[in-house]
């Protein structure tokens, strides 16, 4: 992983601050749409991950998106936990486990495989939830009450107020994002680069590929986790609409209209998806045809995203430390088909 | 269970499993060629049985709707390789399911926009509408023997294109070896363009087909994809024959799965694909990867 060059950095503390100050003067309905991109941030960046950094595009991440909104329900519901401090690790932990599980299976298939076969264990997620009456069928389930963080009867925050579940889905975003640079850039982030360069060199050298890809499947599943968490707690509700792979597709779009393998990429995807979805349906009841346009004509017109647009003049030709130029990144990958 | 429901659980498997096998075929057939993953592949299920819909509404049978739907829906898949599809052979698997997934939004806006949100039945024709009595309560309806025998006759129509005409040659000499063929001197973005088309005329066909049994709903074409994609992911990808074994397997697991567990009916292809996947992660008759 490369370091963020510093124009960048200053970018990105330029939109952080942004962050900070937009519900000083936004609506109440503007501050609940942006705690909604940073849910789809958290989502797409966990999804990042996958498909930019390790080459494993999942198009199944929605099951572990729509397991941590049953989780923190049922949790609430039947096991009477509301604490954040319980729950939250609980369906993070969760998830993790359940990506280890799913991605035993799907890391066994690769290329295009891999995609069909997330895609249909997904399917499964969706499925149970639809069909099981313990989890409110397709109605889903009501989440009462938001995670209370009271300690020993202090409570730091409140998370029923708006502004507050706002700054504290922000505060989950940079803390995702440093916790994932943090993971790319230690020895095991260099082991995924180097899978993802070249498989055949990395299991040559020793490693066993398929144990650091799995690792890197439960991560991104942890971090998705995390999403789904605070996306079930601002809704109030989890339905089977949080698995469907409508949910996988659209983090995979806004992964690539962001820009891949970057993190903040995603970051600037979710904003700008989000943004026009809204735009998009106040102009039409059939917006969704212009967001399908939207997509074929990115993947025609801009084949590395909108970093290639707006940063790419002043990120994409900034050479590295060492003076050497970025490396292109492979167009297909061997052995794919 | 008695012999009779036997009987009829598996004339349904059966006949489910030939309709699964015309999409199956045609996506296995996409991606052996084309080298082309196509989420979309199941919008041309949903836009035959809308036609089918349509155009029996508009001329009082369903088989002037078919044979009126079929050209159609080859043109259809002609433009959309030209427009889309045919930008996507050189790249990533990964802008093949982004692009394809975008056509999926703009299919089913365009279809709620003609057709609107409602569920649509199509009449099954005059002379099929009959039923087979089988016991004093079971009985089992000719239309659905009809899309078996229809469905044998596309699968042997193929099989005499593939193995006995130039097209099939090329069809088989592009799915071992693209570049060859190419080099050789073929007309391969025709053959492409044809092979898309063709593909996307199967699956139609299987939307006309079963929309008389199966009602027109918005979104069913994405129930059928997801399905395919599990019957070419245990027969393996690139392979006719494993669509067609992997589309019987499926036609009886789910039949047979809703008979026995009807309280995880929908759970039990998925269950069985996991199993093959941990037996034979290439699918039954996909080639080990190198």
């Amino acid at each position: 992983m490369r370091p963020l060059s510093r124009p960048l950095i200053g970018l990105l503390l330029a939109a952080l601050a942004l962050l900070v100050v937009f519900p000083q003067f936004a609506e109440r309905y503007y501050v609940q749409l942006g705690t909604k991109v940073m849910v789809m941030a958290i989502f797409a960046m966990s999804l990042d991950l996958l498909v930019g950094y390790t080459r494993l595009v999942s198009l199944g991440h929605a099951a572990f998106f729509g397991l941590a909104g049953y989780a923190l329900a049922v949790l609430q519901r039947d096991f009477g936990l509301v604490s954040l401090w319980t729950t939250l690790p609980l369906t993070v932990g969760l998830c993790a486990i359940a990506a280890l599980l799913v991605g035993a299976l799907a890391i066994r298939t690769s290329g295009i495989y891999f995609i069909m076969v997330t895609l249909a264990i997904a399917q499964m997620f969706y499925y149970f939830a639809n069909d099981t009456r313990a989890l409110g069928g397709s109605d889903g389930m009501f989440i009462g009450v938001k995670p209370s963080a009271e300690v020993f009867g202090w409570a730091p925050f409140d998370l029923k107020n708006r502004v507050t579940f706002y700054y504290f889905s922000l505060a989950a975003l940079v803390a995702s994002f440093l916790l994932a640079r943090m993971v790319l850039v230690s020895l095991f982030g260099r082991v995924i680069d180097a899978i993802r360069c070249n498989e055949p060199r990395a299991r040559a050298l020793g490693y066993s590929t398929w144990r650091y890809k799995l690792s890197m499947f439960a991560i991104a599943g942890a971090f998705a986790g995390l999403a789904g968490y605070i996306g079930a707690a601002q809704d109030g509700i989890v339905n089977p609409a949080f698995l469907s792979w409508h949910q996988s597709g659209q983090a995979l779009v806004i992964v690539i209209l962001g820009g891949m393998g970057t993190l903040y990429g995603p970051v600037a995807g979710a904003f700008a998806l989000i943004a026009l979805e809204d735009v998009a349906a106040s102009m039409t009841e059939h917006w969704l045809l212009l967001i399908g346009l939207f997509v074929v004509a990115i993947v025609l017109l801009l084949p590395r995203g909108l970093v290639s647009l707006s940063l790419g003049g002043m990120v994409g030709r900034v050479r590295r430390r060492d003076g050497r130029a970025p490396p292109p990144r492979p167009v297909r990958e061997a052995g794919d088909d | 269970m008695d012999v009779s429901t036997f009987l009829v659980q598996s004339l349904n498997s059966v006949q489910y499993g030939f309709l699964l096998f015309l999409v199956a075929s045609g996506l296995t057939l996409i991606f052996g060629i084309l080298g082309v993953i196509n989420l979309a592949h199941g919008s041309f299920f949903m836009i035959g049985a809308y036609l089918a819909h349509w155009l029996t509404v508009k001329t009082g049978n369903l088989f002037i709707a078919i044979a009126l739907g079929l050209p159609l829906s080859f043109l259809l898949g002609l433009v959309v390789e030209r427009l889309a599809i045919g930008f996507l052979y050189a790249r990533d698997h990964l802008y093949q399911v982004l692009l394809t997934y975008g056509l999926i939004l703009v299919f089913n806006e365009l279809q709620r926009i003609l057709w609107g949100n409602d569920v649509h039945g199509v009449a099954t024709p005059a002379g099929l509408s009959a039923s087979i009595p089988l016991t004093e309560v079971q009985s089992y309806p000719v239309y659905r023997f009809f899309i078996s025998v229809a469905c044998i006759g596309v699968a042997g129509a193929m099989y005499l294109v593939i193995h006995g005409t130039k097209l099939g040659m090329l069809i088989r000499a592009g799915a071992s070896n693209r570049e060859m063929v190419e080099l050789l001197g073929f007309g391969v973005k025709r053959l492409y363009a044809v092979v898309f088309a063709l593909g996307a005329a199967l699956t139609a066909f299987a939307g006309m087909l079963s929309a008389p049994v199966n009602s027109v709903y918005p979104g069913m074409g994405e129930h059928i994809l997801i399905i395919s994609f599990v019957v070419v992911v245990i027969g393996g990808l690139g392979s006719i024959q494993g669509a067609f074994i992997g589309a019987m397997l499926i036609g009886f697991v789910d039949t047979f799965g809703k008979v026995f567990v009807p309280e995880a009916a929908s759970l039990s292809v998925y269950a069985f694909m996991a199993a093959v996947l941990l037996w034979r992660p290439q699918g039954l008759f996909g080639a080990r990867p190198a």
